[in-house]
């Protein structure tokens, strides 16, 4: 038996969402000029956040059941 | 002037965490690896959503990536062919009739297939072959993603190629097929995630997609096409002459439809590998039908941002993609042009890792592919047969080490002499073009013998070589690499309408001679033993105990049906 690889993938996109989310609330507004004025780092970040707790959720679950 | 980029600590974090990741999947599933076919064909233990992403994902190379941004910007949308009548009928035809000899048979790999199918020298003859392909795909790959890191970032050539290839190395050493499937998922979602952004924040700065087509009208008439020949895939194939792509819709659908996309995802171990590893037989013929359903919204994410980028090139005055040799624009640069042009530092680090994931996932997949075919189908068959389980894990192990090396010299040779790459790009397009007749008529005619297969192939792909010497594209000197050496007989409007054609040749040759030589030679297989590897001599199943909405027949209908709309819809 093989372990859920829904764990490392919610994982690391959790992680990834908190790193540029982050850099979206610290950071300067300097930065989005390139991004045509939107903060791209704390929006994204907020999607990546989402889909990494939704990975997460679903791989608690599936443990559950399992037990 | 070359796009450069600008990495801060927060990028390299990303970059960091990615690679521990990928690093720690593959120490994870170290302890799962116990015997030979652990490592080669996940112990046919992986659910089907994630062989699915997988089977996908190892698809998705640099080649896809790069190369396909490049075709958006080259010649439109009419890229989207290789999705809409490309991939996905061959895909929906792998998951519906081919899969269940391929997973029924419990054939180890392709060319295993063709050994129990045939005979022993149709295998060799794929086998080896396959065997040379992959190893320099994925040298190919290692090369692209060092020279594309060289311009982008300044990073030494030689430092990407042996840190890229080394984490490669381990995850496979330590963690077999399952290690790269795992792998491969990650990297799906890293590139959907990361790619993403990159399209909306293009679309918005070009002011959406009705003005997208506004703009690439110009770009259409300054190279004497009808305006709206960037935005209608279907429109302009009436004749080889009104459309970028050089050619009419039956050598479209004829070549690139039928030939070369059923040849390469219905028998292209590099893909089948991964449904192979499902843990049953309808999660294997799901894999594909699963793989179909992102991958036909793919063009989304990789031939619209080409089409975006070569709109915003014109209207710009030709300052936004950077001049190639030749002094047309470098289409190669538009997905690192639009990273440097629109990321901010942060998302920054998500796209460059988005970028290093596909070219990782492109030559995972070789590597894989390429170890288990010289474990199983050389090295056991014609080496050193009939010795422990434990040694062959053991050998397999070993060969993912020079397997890299392997592709570590092939990019050192492409460094060199790109023109070498070229011409072996070439004779493997000669091998393949025609390999997929062998296999419709091994899988639906019981009477093919392992005579007509074998001389079948070999004469299709010869045909193909002939092809190649006797043909040219209009305005080219004739050339080894550019064909037409003996005699311009052919002459074409453009590459591809070329390699279509040339296909269409080798594909026809091989089928009719396979039909003919088997006609004229003694069967060698009973029926008995032809049983599960051939479908008139295989019993129907009855429909597994899943409800009818999950039979691989209905989601065949549906995803065809939803790719037959996408097509009238981007017409």
């Amino acid at each position: 038996m093989n372990f859920d690889l829904r764990f490392p993938v919610g994982l690391m996109f959790t992680l990834f969402g908190l790193l540029l989310t982050g850099v979206g609330v610290f950071g300067s507004a300097e930065l989005y000029k390139k991004s045509l004025g939107i903060n791209m780092n704390l929006w994204w970040g907020l999607v990546l956040l989402a889909f990494g707790l939704w990975m997460l959720l679903l791989a608690f679950r599936g443990k559950r059941k399992k037990l | 002037m070359q796009p450069s980029i600008h990495l801060t600590a927060v990028d390299y974090s990303i970059l960091a965490i990615y690679f521990l990741f990928v690093l720690g999947i593959g120490y994870a599933l170290k302890r799962h690896v116990k015997a030979s076919g652990d490592f080669f064909l996940s112990g046919r233990s992986i659910p089907a959503w994630v062989t699915g992403l997988a089977f996908l994902s190892a698809n998705l190379g640099a080649q896809e990536v790069i190369g396909m941004a490049a075709s958006g910007a080259k010649y439109g949308i009419m890229t989207s062919h290789f999705y809409w009548v490309g991939a996905i009928p061959a895909m929906v035809f792998l998951a519906i009739f081919m899969m269940p000899f391929y997973y029924g048979s419990k054939a180890r790999s392709v060319p295993e297939y063709l050994k129990m199918r045939f005979d022993e020298k149709t295998r060799g003859f794929n086998a080896c072959s396959f065997a040379v392909m992959t190893v320099f795909s994925s040298g190919i790959s290692l090369h692209a993603l060092a020279k594309l890191l060289e311009i982008l970032v300044h990073w030494n050539y030689w430092t990407c190629i042996f840190v890229s290839a080394l984490i490669v190395l381990i995850y496979i050493f330590l963690g077999g097929l399952t290690s790269a499937i795992y792998n491969e998922v990650l990297q799906f979602f890293m590139i959907v995630l990361g790619f993403a952004p990159l399209v909306f924040l293009g679309l918005k700065d070009v002011g959406g997609w009705a003005a997208l087509k506004e703009k690439l009208q110009p770009v259409a008439l300054e190279q004497h096409f009808p305006a709206d020949a960037w935005s209608h895939s279907w429109l302009h194939m009436g004749s080889n002459l009104e459309n970028p792509m050089g050619i009419g819709w039956f050598g479209m659908v004829a070549g690139l439809g039928f030939v070369l996309s059923f040849g390469y995802w219905c028998t292209d171990f590099l893909v089948v590998q991964r449904a192979m590893a499902a843990d049953s037989m309808s999660a294997a013929r799901r894999t594909p039908l699963i793989a179909a359903v992102p991958k036909m919204l793919f063009p989304a994410l990789v031939i619209l941002p080409g089409m975006i980028a070569i709109a915003i090139h014109h209207a710009d005055g030709g300052k936004f993609l950077p001049p190639g040799a030749d002094g047309t624009p470098d289409y190669n640069m538009t997905i690192p042009v639009m990273l440097a042009r629109y990321f901010p530092t942060g998302l920054l680090g998500i796209g460059f890792t988005a970028l290093m994931a596909s070219f990782m996932s492109g030559m995972a997949g070789n590597v894989t592919a390429f170890n288990t075919v010289w474990t199983y189908d050389i090295y056991q068959s014609y080496i050193a047969p009939g010795k422990s389980d434990a040694h062959y894990l053991h050998m397999g192990r070993v060969a993912t080490v020079f397997g890299i090396l392997i592709s570590i010299a092939a990019a050192a040779v492409a460094r060199q002499f790109n023109n070498i790459m070229d011409m072996l790009q070439l004779v493997f397009g000669f091998v393949n073009a025609p390999l997929f007749a062998t296999f419709l008529l091994g899988m639906f005619w019981k009477r093919t013998t392992g005579h007509g297969a074998f001389f079948g192939l070999l004469s299709g792909t010869l045909a193909a070589a002939l092809f190649h010497t006797l043909a040219l594209t209009a305005g080219t000197s004739p050339g080894l690499i550019k064909g037409g050496v003996l005699a311009q007989v052919l002459v074409f409007h453009s590459d591809m309408g070329k390699n279509f054609w040339m296909a269409i040749v080798a594909w026809t040759t091989c089928f009719v001679l396979t039909v003919l030589i088997s006609l004229m030679t003694k069967r060698t297989k009973t029926d008995q033993e032809l049983a599960g590897l051939v479908y008139s001599l295989t019993p129907k199943k009855k429909a597994e105990d899943e409800s009818w909405y999950m039979r691989p027949v209905t989601l065949g209908i549906l995803v065809l049906l939803a790719t037959a709309a996408l097509n009238i819809i981007f017409r």
